[in-house]
């Protein structure tokens, strides 16, 4: 390590920690201090633009501004000619192995199995966790994954996946359990098309599963105990309390959390990135934008997968501003 | 003990060693079981790598880490010491505390700012505008990448002039959506009366703002503070994006899958690099639980 840049970075580390709440600071304080030089009637039209400027200007700028200007791109050449719709010709065609469309197959799988499986392990989780006394322990243990970085995740499972030849001691646990346990060869499992994706979407569902648990179990929590005491005085089974009672109460957390995974299904990148860098079939969109954008310089390719990515989200989009305007309507 | 608390505690009203009482006791042991395998099985993955992180290379090629959990026990720190010696781990560290820290204050106190305006404040199109903020959720970052690093290359706001400036000002737009939605829920679930009886004692904007609602926040603001922190330490695309992978910039997500890439058989390294980019996150996580679980419910359960 270099300890000369400490030199140079830490002084700007303490400017900005101190710099920036005071800059901010002093712009809330003078633009009070000028709106309070307004006359009455002005004042209370001009104040809110003063509080809510700061953040209008960024997220126009880093999100809604390039967002329009992606679109443009999407339509343009390298040299900015514009060119219709052939980036995206080039992105779609030779269905269904050419083009973008592996990834759009792969980001399909992504969708379903991602996340009915963080659904259904959420669920499980919570169900079972809320009947044991040490709950908040193993609640922790399982939740854990979520605090680290999708990175340090697919090192974990690399290993997990190691393969070694057969003649060869397995070290990997998954191939160890295939060869000692089951007898079987051991599994390529990250180069084998017929289950590479399969691995990194559970490498992935192991890492996201302890959030859908967290908000699961808060919305199990949030059922009356009356309501679960009187149907086991009517003699119901857990299994029908759970079908009849528990679970369509908590249908409308399900829907939330369901919808929240559709996105990040979607938006799967790190994972990919890091286990098998799009290589041997288990590309997804996001992984072939930055590949068209920093390996083959191509920003209008680039912009047409992030506008078909777009285009995905959507749906979940609309539904999510729905749900909002439900929800505001009741308040 | 009523029926409802018997249930709870999962004390049985049946005899002792009568087929009921017995029944009852073995669903409860299949439910222990059940639990307790579940959460063994879940911590494999991490356990497996953290006991690999401390055996020697040569063991590491050999046999699998669990042979490790038998005598002779065999640890070493050599991949620790290693790893920090040869690759570029304590540095990107250091990265990473400067682009983190930065790109959580700016977005929570402009969100702060924005979140007040939009819970307590009247002006046109203020609805619209959330929803609109509500809708930026679920937009790909992707789609501002190419035109935002257009105009930082054009403006030169680019590593080599500006260190980490870009990356701070892109998290910021990125993290506001977020932050403002989360906030403005808190700040207006706060009473309406604490707003009404300031003013009529006279108090301004700034003194509701600073002395009433910030203090009432701090459980709020500690849980975004959290989020913001761990989603940037852990980010990995807007830092490939708008930092790269040049050693003296780098953060530890970018190093971390570098070395991913290009150790191959060499992982021994992996295995403690991977640790220590864990560090921080667990620490912070496992010492503010309680908030961050309070932010990922405040976030997604709406309403």
């Amino acid at each position: 390590m270099d300890l000369s840049l400490l030199l140079t970075d830490v002084p700007t580390l303490v400017v900005v920690i101190v710099g920036v709440p005071a800059v901010l600071g002093a712009y809330i304080l003078g633009g009070e201090f000028l709106v309070r030089r307004l006359p009455d009637r002005a004042r209370g039209s001009v104040r809110p633009w003063i509080w809510v400027a700061p953040a209008l200007f960024f997220v126009t700028a880093f999100l809604v501004a390039p967002a329009i200007g992606t679109v443009f791109t999407s339509f343009q050449s390298h040299g900015g000619d514009w060119i219709g719709l052939t980036n995206y010709q080039r992105q779609l065609v030779d269905f269904p192995n050419g083009g973008a469309w592996i990834a759009i197959r792969n980001n399909l799988y992504w969708l379903v199995l991602y996340t009915l499986f963080v659904l259904f392990f959420g669920l499980l989780l919570a169900v079972l966790f809320d009947r044991v006394p040490y709950e908040s322990v193993v609640k922790s243990l399982i939740f854990m994954p979520m605090a680290i970085s999708a990175v340090a995740l697919g090192v974990i499972w690399k290993f997990m996946f190691w393969y070694q030849p057969a003649d060869a001691p397995q070290t990997g646990t998954l191939n160890a359990i295939v060869v000692n346990v089951f007898h079987q060869a051991p599994k390529t499992w990250l180069t084998d098309p017929n289950v590479n994706n399969f691995a990194l979407i559970a490498a992935a569902i192991w890492g996201i599963t302890g959030f859908s648990m967290v908000i699961l179990s808060a919305a199990l929590k949030g059922i009356p105990a009356d309501l679960l005491e009187a149907a086991r005085v009517d003699g119901a089974g857990e299994i029908t309390i759970f079908r009849r009672v528990i679970f369509p109460l908590m249908m409308p957390t399900v829907v939330v959390v369901g919808t929240t995974l559709v996105i990040f299904a979607l938006k799967a990148f790190d994972i990919v990135y890091v286990m098998t860098a799009g290589n041997f079939g288990t590309d997804v969109l996001a992984n072939r934008m930055y590949k068209l954008l920093y390996q083959a310089d191509n920003p209008g390719g680039a912009s047409a997968v992030a506008i078909i990515l777009l285009l995905a989200v959507i749906p979940v989009l609309i539904f999510n501003l729905r749900q909002f305007r439900a929800v505001e309507a009741r308040r | 003990m009523t029926a409802e608390a018997a249930a709870r505690v999962g004390v049985s009203h049946t005899a002792r060693f009568s087929p009921a009482w017995v029944a009852e006791r073995l669903q409860g042991a299949v439910l222990h079981v059940a639990v307790i395998s579940l959460t063994v099985a879940w911590m494999v993955p991490a356990a497996g790598l953290l006991i690999s992180s401390f055996r020697h290379f040569t063991d590491i090629n050999q046999s699998g880490w669990w042979t490790a959990l038998a005598p002779p026990y065999n640890f070493t720190l050599e991949n620790y010491v290693q790893v920090l010696q040869s690759s570029n781990m304590g540095q990107s560290l250091f990265n990473s505390f400067m682009i983190t820290i930065p790109a959580t204050l700016i977005p929570v106190t402009i969100a702060a700012f924005a979140a007040y305006a939009f819970a307590w404040m009247k002006f046109p199109g203020r609805d619209w505008i959330f929803l609109a903020l509500v809708g930026l959720l679920a937009v790909p970052l992707q789609l501002s990448f190419i035109p935002v690093l257009k105009v930082f290359v054009s403006i030169g706001l680019v590593v080599q002039n500006w260190g980490f400036v870009g990356v701070w000002l892109a998290h910021t737009g990125y993290g506001l959506p977020f932050s403002i939605y989360l906030l403005a829920n808190f700040f207006r679930a706060l009473p309406s009366d604490l707003f009404e009886s300031a003013e009529i004692d006279g108090a301004g904007t700034l003194t509701v703002f600073f002395r009433i609602v910030l203090p009432l926040s701090v459980p709020a603001i500690a849980s975004l503070v959290i989020f913001q922190f761990l989603w940037i330490w852990n980010d990995l695309l807007v830092a490939l994006i708008y930092v790269g992978g040049t050693k003296s910039v780098a953060p530890l997500t970018v190093t971390l899958a570098n070395l991913t890439n290009s150790l191959g058989q060499g992982y021994n390294l992996l295995t403690a690099a991977a640790f220590i980019s864990m560090l921080v996150p667990l620490i912070v996580f496992l010492s503010l639980q309680r908030y961050f679980v309070r932010g990922i419910l405040a976030g997604s359960v709406k309403g």
